[in-house]
C-alpha cells in the first residue's frame, strides 16, 4: 500500500502529458435530480484509480459516462487528449467490468472471451489463439467451452475481466466487480486484480464502496459523496489527512476534535491509532493535545482494542491500541480507569 | 381416499372438457375420415376405406391447396417475425414510456375488435375502389386487390399480436447490460441484434410462430373475403362439410399433420423446454 501510494505519479505530471481519462466540470441530471455535479477528475496513464462512495453518491453514474452509456449534461470527457464526449460507447478505447459481469448466457466462455475480437473482425485462428492466452491470464482455460451459468461467481468475475482486458483498452472501467463475491475470494481476487494490472499496465479506473478495497488497491482515490468528489489523493493521504468530515467518517473509524481543542483553532480529525493512551499521572507532552478522561468502554477487535474515553472537556475520544504486547499486560486499562489520551498536531488533519 | 375424492373433485371439469368434448371430436373426425360416402344417395356410412385419403393424394387439386395454404401460413410468420422483431426493439429500448404503452395498446388493439370486423376493415382497404388504390392509386401504384397477396397480409394483421406481445416481452426480460457489453466491446447495434438479441429472443418467436402458423393454416374466412379466386385448406373443407363429411375429415387431417410436424422439428431444437 505504502510502496504504490509513493509510485503514484506526482502532480506535475499531469500538466505535461495528458491524463488517461480527464473529466472537465461534467454534470449529469436525471430529471431534476442532480446524479453528478461538475465534476474535475484527471486520471493519469497507468494508474489504478479508486472512486469510493456510498451508494447514489455517483461513482457508478461517472463510470458509466466515461464508457459511453450515459450523456454527459455538461462537461467534457476526454480519453488521451482526445475528446469522446459525444463518440458512442462502442467506438471508444475504453473497457468495462460489469457490477454483475454481464456475461452473454448463450455464448461459451471462450465466445464470451473473444466477442470483442469477433467483432472487430479478427479471424477465427487468430482469435482462438489470443482467447487461449488470455483464458491462461487467469487460470480458467479449463472451462472455455462451458456456459456462464457452469461456473462460480469468482470464475464468472475473472471471464468478465479477461473478455474487457483481450481487446488491450487504453483504460479499464470496473463496476464494483467484487462486490457480489464472498470475503475470503474477494481479497483473492484483490490481490489478483492488483497483479494483472502491473502486468499489463493499463489505466484502471475501480468503482467501490467498501473503503479498505478502495485502500489496499489504488494509487489514487476518489471520494465520492453527493455527486461530488470530496477528495482526491493517495490511499495515505486520504486516509491520514481527510480533508473533509466526510471523508474522515466513511475511511475508517476517526474522532473529530472541535475547533477549541484543536492545536490550530479549526475542526481536525484524528484517527484513533494515532491517539495515544497513557495513564492519567502522566505529564502532558509538549507540542500534543493533550486531555484528561475515564475509560467508558473498551471493545476488543482481534488485532487491536478499542478504547472509549470521555474527556473531561467533554468530548468522546475513541483510541486504539495494537494487540501486539504480551497477552498478561492486556487489562492496562479498563472500563472506569482514570487516563490520558493525547496526539501530535502533525496527526491531526484539518477538516475544511 | 378423502385426498382422493378432493383431487377428483378438482380435476373434474377440466377432465370432461378435455376429454369429452376436446380428444372425443377429434378422435371422431379421425374415425369419420375412414367413413364411406354412398356414391348415389351421398349417405355416410360408418365403415372403413382408404378411399378418401386416396382421392385427395391423387387429385391435384387438393396437392396444390395444401401447399398453397403452408406457404401462405409460413409467409404470414416470416412476416409477423420481420415486424415484431423491430418493433419490439423499439418499444423496449428506444420508445419513450408513454410512446410505448401507446405502442402497446396500438399492437392488442386487433385482439379486441371481433374477427368479422378486422376482415371487412381489411376488405375495405384493398377492394377495387378502396382506400389503398385510391390513396397511391395517383402515385401510379395499385394494390394487390384480393388475391393471396391480401390473404397473407390480413391474416398478418389478425394473428400479429400473437408474435408481437412475446417477442417484446422478451426484449424487456433481456438484462440491459448484456447491450452495454455488446456496446462496450465495440459491437453496434445490428451486430448486437444478431448475435445478443436474436439467439436470446428465439424461445418467444418460435412460441409466437407457433400460433401464427397454425391459426393461418386453419383459416378459411380471410381467403373467403379477401382471396378473391384463392382457396387453402379451409375453402375446401368448409366447401365439403355438408357434401363430404369424410373426405372433409381426411382433409383436416393435412394441417393437423402440418402442425404436428412443425412442432416436431422446433422440439428438436430444444426450444421448448424454454419456453
Amino acid at each position: 500500500m505504502h510502496a504504490s501510494a509513493q509510485q503514484a505519479p506526482s502532480e506535475s505530471d499531469s500538466l505535461t502529458a495528458p491524463g488517461a481519462v480527464t473529466l472537465s466540470g461534467v454534470s449529469k441530471k436525471f430529471g431534476d435530480f442532480t446524479a453528478v455535479e461538475s465534476l474535475n477528475l484527471d486520471v493519469k496513464p497507468g494508474e489504478f484509480l479508486s472512486m469510493l462512495g456510498p451508494s447514489g453518491s455517483g461513482k457508478t453514474t461517472v463510470l458509466r459516462m466515461i464508457a459511453g452509456f450515459e450523456n454527459v449534461t455538461s462537461g467534457s470527457i476526454h480519453l488521451s487528449g482526445t475528446d469522446v464526449t459525444a463518440v458512442p460507447p462502442h467506438a471508444r478505447q475504453v473497457n468495462t467490468v460489469f457490477q454483475d459481469y454481464a456475461l452473454f448466457p448463450h455464448l461459451t466462455i471462450a465466445e464470451n472471451v473473444g466477442y470483442g475480437l469477433r467483432v472487430a473482425g479478427v479471424s477465427r485462428a487468430e482469435r482462438a489463439t489470443q482467447v487461449g492466452v488470455a483464458l491462461e491470464q487467469v487460470r480458467l482455460s479449463a472451462v472455455a467451452d462451458r456456459l456462464p451459468h457452469q461456473l462460480s461467481g469468482g470464475q464468472r468475475q475473472r471471464i468478465a475481466l479477461a473478455r474487457a482486458l483481450i481487446l488491450r483498452p487504453q483504460v479499464l472501467l470496473l463496476d464494483e466487480p467484487l462486490g457480489a463475491l464472498d470475503k475470503q475470494l474477494r481479497e483473492e481476487m484483490q490481490i489478483e486484480l492488483k497483479q494483472i494490472q502491473r502486468e499489463v499496465g493499463i489505466t484502471f479506473i475501480f468503482v467501490t464502496h467498501d473503503q479498505e478495497e478502495a485502500l489496499t488497491l489504488s494509487d489514487r482515490v476518489a471520494v465520492f459523496n453527493n455527486g461530488r468528489v470530496e477528495q482526491v489523493g493517495t490511499a495515505r493521504e486520504v486516509y491520514e489527512f481527510p480533508a473533509t468530515e466526510f471523508v474522515a467518517k466513511f475511511l475508517g473509524l476517526s474522532n473529530l476534535i472541535p475547533a477549541e481543542l484543536s492545536a490550530d483553532g479549526a475542526q481536525s480529525s484524528v484517527r484513533p491509532e494515532r491517539v495515544r493512551l497513557l495513564t492519567a499521572d502522566t505529564a502532558a507532552s509538549a507540542g500534543a493535545v493533550s486531555l484528561l478522561g475515564t475509560v467508558s468502554e473498551t471493545v476488543y477487535t482481534g488485532p487491536t482494542t478499542r478504547f472509549l474515553v470521555d474527556t473531561e472537556s467533554g468530548v468522546r475520544v475513541i483510541a486504539e491500541r495494537a494487540n501486539d504486547h504480551h497477552p498478561s499486560a492486556e487489562s492496562a486499562f479498563a472500563r472506569g480507569d482514570r487516563v490520558r489520551v493525547e496526539w501530535t498536531t502533525d496527526h491531526a488533519s484539518r477538516i475544511g | 381416499m378423502n385426498r382422493r375424492a378432493q383431487l377428483s373433485a378438482l380435476l373434474a371439469l377440466p377432465m370432461l372438457w378435455l376429454i369429452g368434448i376436446y380428444i372425443f371430436s377429434l378422435v371422431m373426425l379421425l374415425v369419420t375420415a375412414f367413413w364411406v360416402t354412398d356414391p348415389f344417395t351421398s349417405k355416410v356410412k360408418p365403415g372403413f376405406t382408404l378411399r378418401n385419403f386416396e382421392q385427395i393424394i391423387a387429385n391435384p387439386a387438393y396437392a396444390s391447396t395444401s401447399i398453397r395454404t403452408l406457404g401462405i401460413a409460413l409467409a404470414v410468420t416470416v412476416l409477423s417475425i420481420l415486424i415484431s422483431v423491430p418493433l419490439g426493439i423499439f418499444m423496449a429500448k428506444v420508445a419513450s414510456p408513454k410512446l410505448r404503452a401507446i405502442l402497446a395498446v396500438a399492437i392488442t388493439l386487433p385482439l379486441w375488435a371481433g374477427y368479422l370486423v378486422k376482415i371487412l376493415a381489411m376488405r375495405i382497404t384493398f377492394t377495387e375502389e378502396g382506400f389503398f388504390n385510391s390513396m397511391l392509386g395517383p402515385l401510379g401504384i395499385s394494390g394487390p386487390g384480393f388475391s393471396i397477396v391480401t390473404v397473407v397480409l390480413t391474416l398478418t394483421y389478425l394473428w400479429l399480436p400473437y408474435m408481437a406481445v412475446p417477442v417484446y416481452t422478451a426484449i424487456r426480460q433481456l438484462p440491459p447490460n448484456l447491450f452495454d457489453a455488446s456496446s462496450d466491446l465495440g459491437a453496434g447495434a445490428g451486430f448486437t441484434i444478431r448475435t445478443v438479441v436474436l439467439p436470446l429472443i428465439k424461445p418467444a418467436i418460435i412460441a409466437g410462430s407457433i400460433f401464427t402458423f397454425s391459426l393461418s393454416l386453419g383459416d378459411y374466412i380471410a381467403a373467403k373475403f379477401v382471396g378473391g379466386s384463392t382457396q387453402m385448406i379451409g375453402s375446401i373443407i368448409a366447401s365439403n362439410i355438408n357434401l363430404n363429411p369424410p373426405i372433409a375429415a381426411a382433409f383436416s387431417l393435412v394441417p393437423i399433420a402440418f402442425v404436428v410436424i412443425y412442432l416436431v422439428s422446433i422440439q428438436r431444437t430444444g426450444a421448448l423446454e424454454r419456453m
